[in-house]
């Protein structure tokens, strides 16, 4: 496994339980679950965003995530700035 | 004809633990729950009640709203579904302080980590409308909802505009209560500074010795349905709020009144309300904070109010097992109240050994009593709130 790939899967877990904390139910969430559908709102979104700076010194606003859908693309916008 | 606003369901969580016959079966067989100055609800687990996600969106004063709610909504039969037009239900919660707790703590994060770290969360758990919004946001409660804060007299004015709502007709049932999170260190100092607060840690109503007092956390929830569609649904009528008065000291922002104009004021237009006199209440259950003025000009206020009867009617203070709730502290007490007129007994003013010169009222000292029974068969009881600010609220509560 590659160093890209070892971070992406730490990323996902973060991002996994960080959702699960929120208030997600664990069993639905994975990449393709939609934001929406695990009753996350743009307020966990912001907090998601001060979690990933506070583990990888990045700073993602609310504004990063307005496009986001599922999970995975909300990975994806992270993985973007800190891989 | 006015609509009459019967009780169909209570709950609370207090100090003497979850529910609302715990608190009074406790407190009437001579329980206290204060420990090191204060009345914490240390039974009280929110993972038992609350979703994962309610936890986290919740301050404190609105997760034990929450629990309150639970139990009252369950006793009132709606746990499955609602029993009218979502629409047509209010939510009235009132709170002294909303969520004090989650601002120092977000305070703390923005002193230590800047402001990009605060959390979005903040003002929703901090707003003092948040236990009326989470827990209509939980039944689906559609119909008007808002906060209410008006210091210690809020739960009781949280119970008499929810009344008012269902005397309007523009609701067919109501969900009204009081919220209060713990002291934090912040209102533990300020409230130690104004000599509010018990220096002993004592909470001795009326007594010589009392010194001021002792601050609790908790909340209470009735739930209120205007009587004809309570009787249509063949819903067990626990009770009915028949009289609410409310006004204001416009004196001094943390001193009542002397002479107890305000207070008596509030009780007599509260009586009024409900039409009935001082010689039919069964029993009172008082503000009693235990502060050197209060349970003074209570007193006076009482007489006054209430005329002879007033020499001879139970007079107890809660605040003596629980502390003083605060902003829960008007519901959890109407709630009291109503058990105390449904089962006959008059719970005691705890701590009161030597009551203080002036003050002569039958307290219930130490041991509960057999109440009043001056009308027979339904039985008729007050419960006072007196807010800093000079907010004085009164509730006649009557057993079915």
């Amino acid at each position: 496994m590659t160093q890209t790939q070892q971070t992406q899967e730490k990323l996902e877990r973060l991002v996994f339980d960080t959702l699960e904390s929120f208030g997600a139910e664990p069993a639905e969430i994975s990449r393709e679950a939609g934001l929406k559908e695990l009753d996350i709102d743009s307020l966990d979104m912001v907090e998601l965003g001060q979690i990933i700076e506070e583990e990888y010194g990045v700073r993602l606003t609310g504004a990063d995530f307005k496009e986001t859908r599922t999970v995975g693309e909300a990975i994806d916008v992270i993985a973007a700035r800190v891989l | 004809m006015t609509e009459q606003a019967v009780v169909t369901g209570f709950g609370a969580v207090t100090p003497l633990g979850v529910g609302a016959r715990t608190l009074f079966d406790r407190w009437a067989q001579g329980e206290a729950a204060i420990e090191g100055g204060e009345g914490m609800c240390n039974d009280f687990e929110p993972s038992e009640h609350l979703s994962r996600k309610e936890i986290r969106r919740a301050d404190r004063f609105a997760q034990l709203a929450l629990a309150a709610s639970e139990e009252a909504v369950r006793q009132a039969g709606w746990a499955e579904s609602l029993p009218y037009d979502a629409e047509r239900i209010g939510c009235v919660i009132g709170t002294g302080a909303g969520g004090l707790q989650s601002f120092e703590s977000e305070l703390d994060v923005l002193r230590d980590r800047g402001d990009h770290a605060v959390s979005p969360l903040s003002i929703p758990r901090i707003m003092p409308n948040a236990a009326a919004a989470v827990v209509a946001m939980r039944y689906g409660l559609k119909g008007e909802c808002y906060g209410i804060t008006s210091a210690c007299a809020s739960g009781t004015q949280a119970i008499g505009a929810g009344m008012r709502l269902l005397r309007l007709g523009v609701v067919d049932a109501v969900v009204v209560g009081g919220a209060e999170g713990r002291h934090t260190v912040f209102s533990r100092a300020a409230f130690k500074l104004m000599g509010a607060t018990s220096q002993s840690g004592c909470a001795r109503p009326f007594d010589r010795r009392r010194d001021g007092y002792v601050p609790g956390e908790g909340a209470g929830v009735l739930v209120l349905e205007r009587r004809s569609s309570a009787e249509a649904r063949g819903a067990e009528v626990l009770g009915e709020v028949v009289g609410y008065g409310a006004c204001s000291d416009a004196y001094h922002l943390t001193s009542p009144e002397p002479g107890g104009r305000g207070a008596t004021q509030a009780i007599r237009s509260a009586l009024q309300d409900a039409n009935v006199g001082g010689e039919n209440i069964a029993y009172v259950n008082a503000h009693g904070t235990g502060t050197l003025l209060n349970d003074r000009t209570e007193t006076i206020a009482l007489k006054a109010a209430l005329g002879p009867a007033s020499m001879e009617v139970p007079v107890s203070s809660i605040k003596s097992a629980i502390g003083h709730l605060q902003g829960a502290a008007g519901a959890v007490e109407a709630i009291a109240t109503l058990i105390a007129l449904r089962s006959g007994i008059a719970p005691p003013t705890l701590g009161l050994e030597e009551p203080d010169e002036g003050l002569d009222l039958n307290y219930v000292p130490l041991v509960q009593q057999a109440l009043r029974d001056p009308t027979a068969g339904a039985r008729i009881g007050l419960s006072n709130s007196f807010g800093f600010g000079g907010h004085n609220a009164v509730v006649v509560m009557k057993a079915p």
